[in-house]
């Protein structure tokens, strides 16, 4: 029973890892992408490695795959702020439909 | 190795060449730390499926020590955008 819950959190985890994927090359701008690649990308790997924790189980190979889940959602957040914060820094432009861009006006508020 | 297997593996290696298209294609070195930080967290997915498949779960390890590398590669490429070397 168990294994046949992991299977469907594994086929959720691939849907989210290749919708994020698909979002990286459809969409207009850098901030964009950023978003749809990193939330849906690491929802999708936490998904799978949790689908391979219910199917394998309290062994070591399951544990390790907790252990990866934990890592993963400390660490993927942080790279994508610091690349988004070195992307506005480096002076990549917004779409043009984006409406509102606070890092901007702090920015003009520190000079 | 069943189909539905296969299948797993195929539709990971289609998120991949997604993202290498956004490598070849973007527009700023930004976009390509982007494709990078994607494809790092989609191989680590592809590694675990691997181990799945194969029962060697020894892959699980690589998987965890190459997200740690790519943590410290993408800060690293994140402060060469913001103000160079």
């Amino acid at each position: 029973m168990s294994s046949i819950i992991g299977l469907i959190f594994i086929s959720l985890g691939l849907a989210f890892d290749f919708f994020g994927c698909l979002g990286l090359v459809r969409l207009p701008d850098v901030y964009n992408r950023l978003q749809a690649a990193t939330k849906c990308v690491t929802i999708g790997t936490c998904s799978i490695l949790f689908g391979t924790f219910l199917v394998v189980g309290f062994s070591a190979a399951g544990l390790k795959a907790l252990l990866c889940i934990v890592f993963l959602v400390l660490t993927a957040p942080v790279a994508a702020h610091a690349i988004a914060r070195g992307a506005h820094r480096a002076g990549v432009k917004l779409w043009k439909g984006s409406v509102v861009d606070k890092y901007a006006e702090d920015k003009e508020g520190e000079i | 190795m069943n189909g539905t297997l296969i299948i797993f593996l195929a539709i990971i290696g289609a998120g991949l060449i997604l993202c290498f298209l956004r490598m070849l294609k973007g527009p700023t070195a930004s976009d390509r730390a982007v494709a990078v930080d994607t494809v790092t967290t989609t191989i680590v997915a592809l590694l675990v499926l691997l181990g799945f498949i194969f029962e060697r779960y020894v892959y699980l390890d690589v998987s965890l020590v190459y997200s740690m590398i790519s943590f410290v590669g993408l800060v690293a490429l994140a402060r060469f955008l913001e103000r160079g070397i």
